[in-house]
């Protein structure tokens, strides 16, 4: 990961200050190769499903954008515990955590809505206080705090310590809220026809487009993960030779 | 000093300090109170009412407990007397435990005066043979939200743009506590006919989550209330 600098004598070049490399470059064609082959298969040639017709292609985007929440905040919390536990410290990690949950709450905030979208032409409601639904939404606004965590301000190194400590608890209080969630629901076993796991017998041209899904959003979420954390890193460097400038400009100004 | 030693010479600096302000009695009950009366405001009939109030007393419980946690660390912001524990080398474990006990126990009579609260006011009812089960509900359940509390609080404390944080992040966290603790009162005042077995199971989830954060919040404590000066 090439951490770019600021050209002193021009602050505001943008001659390589680009977070782009070969690399990404590469990743980000494949991206869009792939999208473009998971529109084509989901909207066109995958067949409309035998019990929810055309709402059945929705799912081609809400599985994978699940999944990859999912990751992102199982990166999340890796990159928490190499940074909080490993012997470096290095802020790097820290910055590849902070990417990670901000995209894992763009792609869970997806999910939510394809998935009411889904839900509201199969099952006709927009939701359903079911044991998976519900610990999503807690997950979701779990990890919204998270992000705010983030941004109390202080020095990088309080930031990362700080959030690599809420990141941690947050992985304890998953199971503890899946637990009590799935627990509460069993309570309620009314008949319905609603199966609420939606779970779509598929195979053939169906079943690929899925998995055509899940590699194009992967892809796209390592596309936005190094971006992003090239960005933040640009950002931090900044903030600390931001200040280095203004000491600077007040030294020339008060005449050396 | 032991830490034992010492939390307890934090929890009783606190209460003392509760003692002498009254803070608890003057401010939050009847806080407390206000918002049981919105509740039969907002849900209108009294059937409803003497559903949901299990319910509706953890939903007060939980709001005071902002209130409560702020007013916890209010006291050490003042005067900076948290960053003069810390740097005094002070054990955090130890001031968490102690924060935390005495947040306890501010939240237990809380929530006695609640649950009287609807006895009076929703027509609760309370069962003789529910009170072990009440009792050790308001234990655990008392216990987790402590601990959640003052490590979220600690966290949010002092600076401005920090304090409004605290809800969001602690209300999330509490979640499994206000389901497990509002089924098992409903099955200790056999609300709905609800059978006083299917109370204890919740009791287990109960003692998971206070042990977790009581065990996990003492070791998060100390990173999270450091501050470069």
């Amino acid at each position: 990961m090439t951490t770019p600098t600021i050209p002193a004598d021009n602050p505001t070049s943008t001659r390589r200050l680009g977070t782009g490399t070969a690399a990404t470059r590469v990743l980000g064609i494949a991206t869009l190769v792939t999208m473009g082959w998971l529109v084509a298969f989901g909207l066109g040639f995958s067949p409309a499903d035998r019990d929810q017709e055309d709402a059945v292609r929705i799912l081609y985007v809400h599985v994978p954008t699940v999944w990859l929440a999912y990751l992102a905040f199982v990166v999340t919390a890796a990159c928490s515990a190499i940074y909080l536990f490993g012997k470096k410290h290095s802020l790097g990690f820290d910055r590849f955590a902070g990417a990670s949950a901000e995209i894992g709450v763009a792609f869970m905030a997806l999910t939510l809505v394809t998935g009411m979208l889904w839900g509201r032409l199969t099952w006709g409601v927009y939701w359903q206080w079911d044991a998976r639904l519900t610990t999503t939404a807690l997950l979701f606004v779990s990890y919204i705090g998270y992000l705010a965590v983030r941004g109390l301000g202080g020095s990088h190194e309080q930031r990362a310590k700080r959030s690599a400590v809420i990141g941690l608890l947050a992985v304890i209080e998953i199971p503890l809220v899946h637990f009590s969630v799935r627990m509460w629901r069993s309570l309620h076993q009314e008949a319905s026809v609603l199966d609420s796991d939606g779970d779509v017998d598929m195979d053939g041209l169906m079943l690929f487009s899925l998995f055509v899904g899940v590699i194009a959003f992967t892809l796209l979420y390592v596309w936005l993960l190094l971006h992003r954390s090239r960005v933040i890193a640009m950002e931090d460097l900044l903030d600390d030779q931001g200040l280095d400038r203004a000491l600077d400009a007040r030294r020339a100004e008060a005449g050396s | 000093m032991s830490r034992w030693r010492i939390a307890r010479l934090v929890a009783g600096k606190d209460l003392r300090i509760e003692r002498r302000s009254r803070v608890l009695t003057n401010q939050v009950l009847p806080f407390a109170g206000v918002t049981m009366v919105m509740f039969a405001f907002a849900l209108d009939a009294s059937s409803v009412l003497e559903r949901v109030a299990p319910g509706l007393i953890w939903l007060a419980t939980l709001f005071s407990l902002l209130v409560l946690v702020q007013r916890s660390f209010a006291v050490e912001s003042h005067d900076g007397a948290l960053d003069a524990l810390r740097v005094a080398g002070v054990d955090p474990v130890a001031i968490f435990w102690g924060k935390s006990i005495a947040l306890a126990v501010q939240l237990a009579v809380l929530e006695v005066v609640l649950l009287i609260a609807a006895v009076l006011l929703y027509g609760a009812d309370v069962p003789v043979g529910g009170i072990v089960l009440l009792a050790t509900t308001l234990l655990t359940a008392t216990s987790g939200l402590a601990c959640v509390g003052t490590l979220y609080g600690g966290l949010t404390a002092g600076f401005t743009g920090r304090e409004t944080l605290l809800p969001l992040l602690v209300l999330p966290v509490v979640a499994p506590v206000l389901i497990g603790a509002t089924r098992a009162v409903e099955s200790a005042l056999g609300t709905d006919g609800v059978p006083l077995s299917e109370g204890w199971p919740w009791i287990g989830l109960l003692t998971v989550f206070a042990v977790a954060f009581g065990v996990g919040g003492a070791l998060a404590f100390g990173p999270l209330i450091e501050e470069a000066t």
